[in-house]
């Protein structure tokens, strides 16, 4: 296994979060207890055993193809830290 | 006594006879938050000076009395949307947001005649907590101790039902989000059974796991604001669609012959005495009102704590994705996109959300998924299949709430494992999607708050409804005030 | 050097087709092509905090439409997952799709080069949602989420693709499937239907797969022809220079007639896929399945054979006629009405002056506005040698300037072909007097000279004479001079 602290470089990089020094050795040396604490479960026999993704077993949820009214502009763009006509802005983006 | 002090249905029952009106209701609680709001921090946001205090829908306040919760103030915690007003999850990141849109449990109890207060309760950021110490507005004081924590994360809304600021109040529960803080602060608090309530407006934490619920006075006002936000919803795909039963009626029947289940694993771990003990005598207490006690096993308990922190960290790097500053929120400028993103989740969210949006992240991550993930998901299915295979032989289980009382303010911040393992005994609940209560059964020598916890079948809440109240008719735990 | 290493280029295609759903798939949002920015989207498609989504029937049972006319296994239970990645035009930073449990897998489709039929793996079909539209300026990028949230379906094949012209025959045959099915507009133009290619070269002796990339950017079938055979070529120079062949995404400049590596700088895919908790999983049950499979309607393929068989059409002509519906309906109406059996008359017309009709007005043949009956009496007319062929053609465009009947036309133009021979004699005497030099050719036995004379012929009547009968007149009087 990488060491921790490079992992956590990868998975920060992957979440998109800004970390300084300071809080990469501070959350390395939590989440090494944390991954401690859960490997217990790795004493559990999970042989045969289905996952389960939902908490209560509901199927079949659907609904009709029916058009609401949508959002009006000023509504929609309410929230932007940047818009300009009737668009979010950001910075350009290179593809 | 104020008239804040009242439960909602003493009240309800004084309106409707005509001996007060809705104004004072609401006058009587801004007096109570402008007396201790500034020791107790229940909400954010809040202009104590304003008389009275303003709420969303205040235009609505009338003389009559016609619908379930007319003139009933509630309180609502910071995640769930209240259109036009302010939801920002106690997070720097949802800076300024306003919800264009209404979650559907505030339609409901606009709905209902309630009057929502318009400052929410403070809580965890995004829920991420057990003490309400990770807001970004600092934490909540428990009324009981001011030392203490008030629990979380719905800590505000426990506080504030506790402090009488409220008369009744909306908490949402991923791990024992409220009922931990309700049995913290000695009120009443559920967690409904996932898909009972609708979560449409809910600010995801773990979406298979997270459910609003009440906190009140007693459990008949628990009962009554479930019954105004409970349903299905065309909106939430994980509602179910069943009649949903009269909380109220239930209420009425007692509890000779039904058999409570004690399971043994939640008396062993890391549990204070004292807490055992009082938990112990409610259960004494029961009997005598002719329950049947049965000592029961559900084994997988002792991995609820991990294989909750491995699913609710997945389902939570996933939701709180969103938060990059493009559509709404906090946004910090950079030379380009990725650097934007990074630097505005690096500035915008607090150390815990950092902490578990890392650790979710890497739990789904390549090459981790099968060993993390994959392996809590079916460890999840056991706990499941104890739960299921115990209610077949009992009604419902009794445990203690929390393993301790409340702990002091900064006790657990940087020791992050410590305050996970707060959740031990509600944690279950969530990951088996089933309901569960709390109560308050007594206090320690320190007078804190100790919580009982009922938890049920899926979509059985009348039974917990039914043996707590029961319970309350015969104690006075729930009649006592914080020494404020 | 490798210089004698003969490869073959190794081809998986990636197409997205959007579901012509009146809703969103997971909200009530419309899905209007063309409406104002920002003016289809509410907060389930703008993924604002708090909200759920719901999945659109509609959106399932077109997944699933397109999945058993593809041969597909169709899920028994199938599931949603979340897939997750940062950017502008995705406002939950993650996108509903499909991973464990797709709709639809392990399908084929037949494709016909030159009469050969090959048969295509698909590996899978799934649902998911569409993303927002970026448009770049200098400095700025400029979002628009109408897009967000419109029903696409994945449809992945195995690489069993060898060629570009495979490529595009899948493309023509895939899209000719869907628009039989009425689930899609398939127009890429409007970005309905969007292909992305994965090729790779391996030496042929091996089946061993070599370094692929990825193309995108490809707005065409032709485009993906050309930036396939484009990149086979380039492909082919670094392995016989021996140099390494990147991994990566490549874009399609349709100007330069040319792949490019990206700009920006690509991270290891990591997608951490997990089930979307916010939309329980769907049970398929075989009464939907046969409700789906009652509304499949007759597919390209059978119905091409059953022009050939109905109609007596080749190969070629009937395939042209039935890969797209709309086309297939309006050639059928019209070859039934024809009351001849011999029905390749009709065909000729509708592949030939119908078609150059249509391409001339930019239209597609099924919007020409010739009904079976008029197109039925205008072939008439030539048939009955009334007009010519080549002044038929003209009435067939006033046919569709005006809406006027050929005969009207004919009429009104003063059209009817002269058959009449002593009404032609005039002129026909008139174009020998004035050609001596051609009867002199054609005495000496240059026998095609006389083409000539009947277009004088021709001219002198406006075209209007029948030129059969002229030939046949002149060749007589040189005969017989």
């Amino acid at each position: 296994m990488k060491p921790l602290s490079q992992t956590l470089q990868y998975v920060a990089k992957l979440s998109r979060l800004d970390l300084n020094e300071n809080e990469l050795q501070n959350l390395s040396q939590q989440l090494q207890t944390i991954l401690d604490f859960i490997d217990q479960l790795k004493k559990v026999d999970i042989a045969n055993v289905t996952p389960t993704s939902y908490a209560v077993d509901i199927t079949n949820v659907l609904r009709e193809d029916l058009p609401i009214t949508s959002f009006p502009l000023e509504k929609s763009l309410a929230n932007a830290p940047r818009k300009k006509d009737s668009f979010f802005v950001v910075r350009k983006v290179i593809d | 006594m104020e008239l804040c002090d009242l439960t909602a249905h003493h009240l309800l029952s004084l309106l409707k006879t005509k001996e007060i009106n809705a104004q004072q209701i609401l006058d009587s609680i801004s007096q109570r938050i402008k007396k201790v709001e500034n020791q107790i921090k229940a909400f954010v946001r809040l202009d104590s000076n304003r008389f009275p205090v303003e709420t969303i829908n205040q235009h609505t306040i009338t003389t009559s009395c016609e619908k379930i919760l007319d003139g009933i103030p509630v309180a609502i915690k910071d995640n769930i949307c209240t259109e036009n007003f302010l939801t920002e999850c106690c997070s720097q990141i949802l800076q300024g947001f306003r919800p264009p849109y209404d979650a559907t449990v505030i339609t409901k109890l606009k709905e209902a005649g309630a009057i929502i207060l318009a400052a929410k309760t403070n809580m965890d950021e995004f829920a991420f907590g057990s003490s309400t110490e990770n807001s970004c507005f600092g934490p909540t004081r428990n009324p009981w101790d001011k030392t203490k924590v008030a629990g979380g994360s719905s800590g505000g809304s426990a506080a504030a039902v506790s402090a009488s600021e409220t008369i009744l109040a909306i908490g949402s529960d991923t791990g024992g989000s409220i009922r931990q803080p309700a049995c913290f602060c000695g009120v009443v608090g559920m967690k409904p059974t996932y898909g009972r309530v609708s979560r449409y407006g809910l600010i995801a934490f773990a979406s298979s796991l997270d459910q609003i619920g009440p906190l009140a006075k007693d459990v008949h006002d628990c009962a009554l604001l479930l019954q105004v936000i409970a349903g299905y919803d065309p909106k939430d795909s994980t509602t179910i669609n069943i009649e949903v039963p009269n909380y109220i009626a239930a209420l009425e029947k007692d509890i000779k012959g039904i058999t409570i289940g004690i399971p043994k694993e939640y008396f062993v771990e890391g549990i204070d005495e004292e807490v055992k003990t009082i938990v112990y005598e409610a259960i004494e207490e029961l009997k005598k009102l002719g329950a049947t006690i049965k000592n029961v096993e559900l084994k997988h308990t002792h991995y609820a704590v991990p294989v909750y922190y491995i699913i609710a960290t997945a389902e939570a790097s996933s939701n709180l994705a969103r938060f990059d500053g493009v559509r709404y929120g906090l946004r910090l400028e950079s030379e380009n996109l990725i650097s934007m993103y990074s630097k505005t989740r690096g500035r915008g969210f607090g150390a815990e959300v950092k902490r578990r949006i890392l650790l979710g992240t890497f739990v789904l991550s390549h090459g981790y998924y099968d060993a993390y993930y994959l392996r809590a998901q079916k460890v999840r299915t056991l706990i499941k299949k104890d739960f299921e295979d115990v209610f077949k032989y009992v009604d419902c289980l009794v445990t203690p709430t929390s393993p301790t009382t409340a702990f002091a303010i900064g006790e657990k911040v940087n020791n992050p494992l410590q305050m996970y393992l707060s959740d031990i005994f509600t944690i279950s609940a969530n990951l088996a999607g089933v309901p569960a209560i709390s109560l308050c059964c007594g206090f320690t020598k320190n007078k804190l708050p100790v919580g009982l916890q009922i938890i049920g079948k899926a979509f059985d809440e009348e039974m917990l409804f039914r043996v707590a109240h029961a319970y309350q008719m015969h104690t006075q735990w729930h009649k006592q005030k914080p020494p404020l | 050097m490798n210089i004698n290493i003969q490869y073959e280029p190794v081809i998986g295609l990636e197409v997205h087709v959007q579901l012509k759903t009146q809703t969103k798939i997971f909200c009530g949002c419309r899905t209007d092509f063309g409406a104002p920015a920002n003016s289809q989207i509410c907060p389930v498609c703008l993924g604002l905090p708090g909200v759920l989504p719901v999945l659109n029937k509609i959106a399932l049972k077109y997944a699933i439409k397109v999945g058993l006319a593809l041969n597909c296994s169709i899920g028994e239970l199938i599931r949603f997952d979340r897939k997750h990645y940062y950017y502008p035009d995705l406002p939950k930073n993650f996108q509903i799709s499909q991973y464990e449990l797709p709709v639809a897998k392990n399908g084929y489709l037949e494709i016909s080069g030159n009469g050969n039929v090959k048969k295509i793996g698909i590996r899978r079909a799934h649902l998911e949602e569409d993303a927002g539209k970026l448009i770049h300026t200098n400095e700025l990028t400029f979002i628009d989420y109408n897009r967000t949230g419109i029903p696409l379906l994945e449809i992945v094949t195995e690489p069993d693709i060898f060629s570009p012209e495979e490529a595009y025959e899948y493309l023509t045959t895939l899209k000719g499937i869907i628009s039989y099915l009425d689930v899609s507009d398939c127009d890429m133009e409007k970005g309905s239907l969007r292909c992305d290619a994965n090729i790779s070269l391996r030496p042929k002796w091996t089946k061993q797969l070599g370094v692929k990339t990825e193309i995108k950017n490809l707005n065409s079938f032709k485009a993906v022809r050309d930036a396939l055979t484009f990149e086979i070529k380039r492909q082919k120079e670094l392995l016989e220079a021996e140099e390494t062949i990147e991994q990566e995404t490549r874009l399609w400049d349709e100007k330069k007639q040319r792949t490019f590596a990206m700009r920006s700088k690509e991270e290891a895919k990591d997608y951490r896929y997990f089930p979307e908790p916010d939309i329980p999983p769907v049970i398929i049950t075989n009464q939907l399945l046969d409700e789906i499979r009652a509304s499949i309607p007759e597919l390209p393929k059978a119905r091409m054979e059953r022009f050939m068989r109905e109609f007596n059409l080749n190969y070629a002509d009937a395939r042209q006629l039935t890969l797209e519906k709309n086309i297939a309906d309006y050639a059928e109406e019209r070859l039934k009405a024809y009351p001849k059996k011999d029905k390749k008359t009709v065909a000729n017309w509708l592949i030939g002056p119908l078609t150059q009709e249509a391409n001339q007005r930019g239209k597609n043949l099924s919007e020409i506005p010739v009904s079976a009956d008029a197109l039925c009496e205008l072939i008439d007319l030539v048939e009955n040698a009334k007009i010519s062929n080549l002044a038929a053609k003209s009435v067939l465009t006033e046919m569709i300037d005006t809406g006027k009947n050929a005969l009207t036309i004919v009429k009104e133009k003063n059209l009817i072909q002269i058959s009449d021979e002593s009404t032609l004699t005039k002129e026909v005497e008139q174009v020998l007097q004035e050609n001596p030099q051609i009867i002199l050719e054609y005495k000496k036995g240059k026998t095609n000279s006389i083409m000539f004379l009947v277009g004088q012929v021709m001219k002198k009547t406006n075209g209007k004479a029948n030129p059969k009968l002229v030939q046949d007149m002149l060749r007589r009087r040189l005969e017989n001079a």
